[in-house]
């Protein structure tokens, strides 16, 4: 009983004080989330703590404080401030929010010093990074961060013509006859499939090619099967697929399954599965420039050159890699933030494992995209 | 009502041979024909004197009607139109007559349906069209005597495939090739005088032998090759339709660049950033076409 009290009086102790420490000294550096409840703020009398109470604005969104906080907002408006952290055109940043940062000092003297900014932006496709160098220049007592603009590039005015190519579908009425006609589903047929052991997990690898004459909305499903027959896991492909195939065209698909070891497993059964979707030919995506980047940050690099007059307000970029005898060895992805404006090139990056980036000996790109002007 | 009398006869199913044995024998003095066409017009004579009440059950009809025992019972062209086993009670008073019967679909073919399938495919594929008919009497019962069907696939250029098949348990079916020519065709199935026409969609195969060739882009300040392919066409030598994806590739020292470019009016054009000693390629698909080195020429 008296033990019992004196634990208590030490765990209640124990949790003023950590309180008090915490109020008193806040930890300012590391990974930073930004919460509109928290009301510490970093201080702009060292460089750190300008960089800090910049990202906490611009996590707030608070544009007018974190633009009138800047060094440099002479060289650009604040909508131009604006359009840089929050995208334009209805991008993928346009519904981001930023979810924590990291800041790291690269350099200091007496009026100036470079701090590393990592803003890490959650998005409905998951979370991206956007790592900018800020100066941070000292004026007065104060030190106010240089923000590096990135103006969008704007296209000039022009017509561009397209000769817009599109499916429409018309479904069997519920009043025909049961012997009736319907559309065709598209057939489509997997071309490649390659499991591999990665993480103690198992990763399907493959290719999927719509050999039809029509568009068609393909999900691939894979079940894992034991050497009785038993399933032992089934997943499907979820965003590692270019979803929507044109006639003739490839994609690669990746299905993980974590929790199965390659070692259990007998067989694969992959069931692509496709039904007759209204589709556009249009937009023409180039990517341009693919370049493979060795270690130590292994990665796929390009641009994505929207070839037609419409603009993309989100695309997503596939690679898949192989080795030298033609073997797929991963399959990766990259959601670029920004919109795709016509005629305009957009880089992008696809980060691959360092065990694999050894192996790869070729490699193919696609890109998929979303158009909220487009009707379907 | 009618479900009411269903109940009934149900109950009189169940409850009448468990009653007498003399009553489960096939007939006492009612005497229905073994089997009955449906929809046919036919009489059963009863004996005796005095009032009855005629209970009639089979898959999907129930019949109650008052009779006066020593005339016939008639039976309309719509009173028993759904094939299949009957079962007949004639109930007067504390005595029953029981008959079972048959009916039958009628011989007549009224209706056809057909499933042709796939809807759409490749040109030139040999037994890739399935085509199955279900023959049905004019009361939707399933025919099930054999019956001829003939089946006729003609394509696009008017060339007919006949062939023909006899129904078993009321289906026929058959396999046709598809033809060489690409376009919509007609797949009818005849039974008697009754016919059902289904279209089949005979698209092209895979491109044949791809072609394109690259010259220097009119826009010339920015550098870059505009690549055009012939007409796209098939091994058969049909167009390949519009929306087939090409995909083109230069690949260069170090790098490459793509673009996948859906066929418009049976070309695929792009343009692509020009570097000297790239080698470009063409493929659609799995079908690979022809290789350029650039060599510059802008």
């Amino acid at each position: 009983m008296i033990a019992g009290r004196i634990l208590a009086f030490i765990l209640v102790v124990a949790t003023v004080v950590f309180v008090v420490i915490g109020t008193v000294r806040p930890n300012q550096s590391g990974a930073l989330v930004v919460d509109s409840k928290v009301h510490f703020m970093g201080s702009a009398a060292s460089p750190e703590g300008a960089v800090n109470s910049l990202m906490q604005q611009i996590g707030r969104r608070n544009w007018e404080a974190a633009y009138s906080s800047l060094a440099n907002k002479g060289e650009f408006t604040e909508t131009e401030f604006i359009r840089d952290l929050n995208g334009s055109y209805g991008s993928l940043r346009s519904y981001a929010n930023l979810d924590g940062f990291d800041t790291q000092p690269l350099r200091a003297s007496s009026g100036e010093a470079q701090v590393r900014a990592r803003m890490r932006w959650a998005s409905v496709v998951g979370t991206f990074e956007d790592t900018r160098d800020l100066r941070v220049v000292r004026n007065g007592s104060r030190w106010e961060v240089a923000w590096p603009i990135v103006k969008e590039a704007k296209v000039p005015p022009q017509v561009i013509p397209v000769n817009y190519l599109r499916w429409d579908v018309i479904y069997r009425g519920a009043e025909d006859d049961w012997g009736a006609q319907d559309v065709e589903a598209p057939h489509v047929r997997i071309v490649a499939m390659h499991p591999v052991d990665r993480g103690g997990g198992v990763v399907i690898l493959g290719e999927v090619l719509n050999e039809d004459v029509v568009p068609a909305f393909v999900t691939v499903k894979a079940s894992l099967l034991g050497s009785n027959g038993a399933t032992l896991a089934t997943e499907d492909s979820f965003d590692k697929i270019s979803h929507i195939l044109l006639p003739k065209q490839v994609s690669p698909f990746r299905i993980d399954f974590p929790k199965v070891r390659l070692s259990a497993v007998d067989s694969v059964r992959i069931q692509p599965s496709t039904s007759l979707v209204a589709a556009s030919a249009d937009p023409v995506i180039g990517i341009e420039g693919q370049k493979l980047n060795p270690l130590p940050e292994p990665s796929l690099t390009g641009s994505l050159v929207n070839q037609s007059g419409q603009v993309v307000n989100v695309a997503h970029v596939i690679g898949t890699f192989y080795d030298n005898s033609g073997q797929i060895v991963w399959v990766a992805d990259e959601y670029p933030s920004r919109a795709l404006l016509p005629q305009t090139p957009l880089p992008f990056t696809i980060s691959l494992p360092a065990d694999v980036s050894s192996k790869v000996g070729s490699y193919r790109v696609v890109a998929s995209t979303y158009s909220s002007s487009r009707f379907q | 009502m009618r479900c009411w009398v269903t109940f009934l006869c149900g109950i009189v199913v169940l409850t009448l041979p468990l009653m007498s044995g003399q009553a489960s024998a096939q007939t006492s003095g009612l005497r229905f024909p073994e089997t009955v066409e449906a929809g046919a017009a036919f009489s059963v004579p009863t004996s005796g004197s005095g009032h009855a009440t005629l209970y009639i059950a089979g898959p999907g009809d129930a019949l109650r009607r008052e009779i006066k025992l020593g005339e016939n019972i008639s039976f309309g062209p719509d009173d028993l139109h759904n094939a299949g086993h009957y079962v007949a009670f004639l109930v007067a008073g504390s005595s029953t007559q029981n008959a079972q019967f048959e009916v039958v679909a009628s011989r007549q073919p009224a209706t056809l349906s057909f499933l042709a399938k796939p809807s759409r495919l490749p040109v030139n594929l040999p037994n890739a069209l399935g085509g199955v008919a279900y023959v049905f009497d004019l009361f939707r019962n399933l025919v099930l005597q054999p019956q001829s069907v003939s089946f006729e696939l003609s394509d696009s250029t008017g060339r007919t495939q006949s062939r023909t098949a006899t129904t078993r348990n009321g289906v026929a079916w058959v396999k046709m090739n598809s033809a060489a020519k690409a376009g919509p065709a007609q797949f009818q199935a005849v039974a008697g005088n009754v016919h059902t026409k289904r279209v089949i969609q005979q698209v092209p195969g895979d491109p044949c032998s791809i072609r394109m060739t690259a010259r220097g882009s009119a826009q010339k300040e920015k550098g870059r090759v505009a690549l055009e392919t012939e007409p796209v066409r098939d091994c058969n030598g049909n167009p390949v339709p519009d929306g087939t994806i090409v995909t083109f590739t230069e690949t260069y020292n170090g790098g490459q660049s793509t673009v996948d470019v859906p066929l418009k009016r049976g070309v695929a054009r792009t343009e692509m950033p020009a570097r000297n000693g790239a080698v470009i390629s063409v493929a659609s698909g799995v079908v690979m076409g022809n290789e350029i080195r650039w060599s510059g020429g802008l």
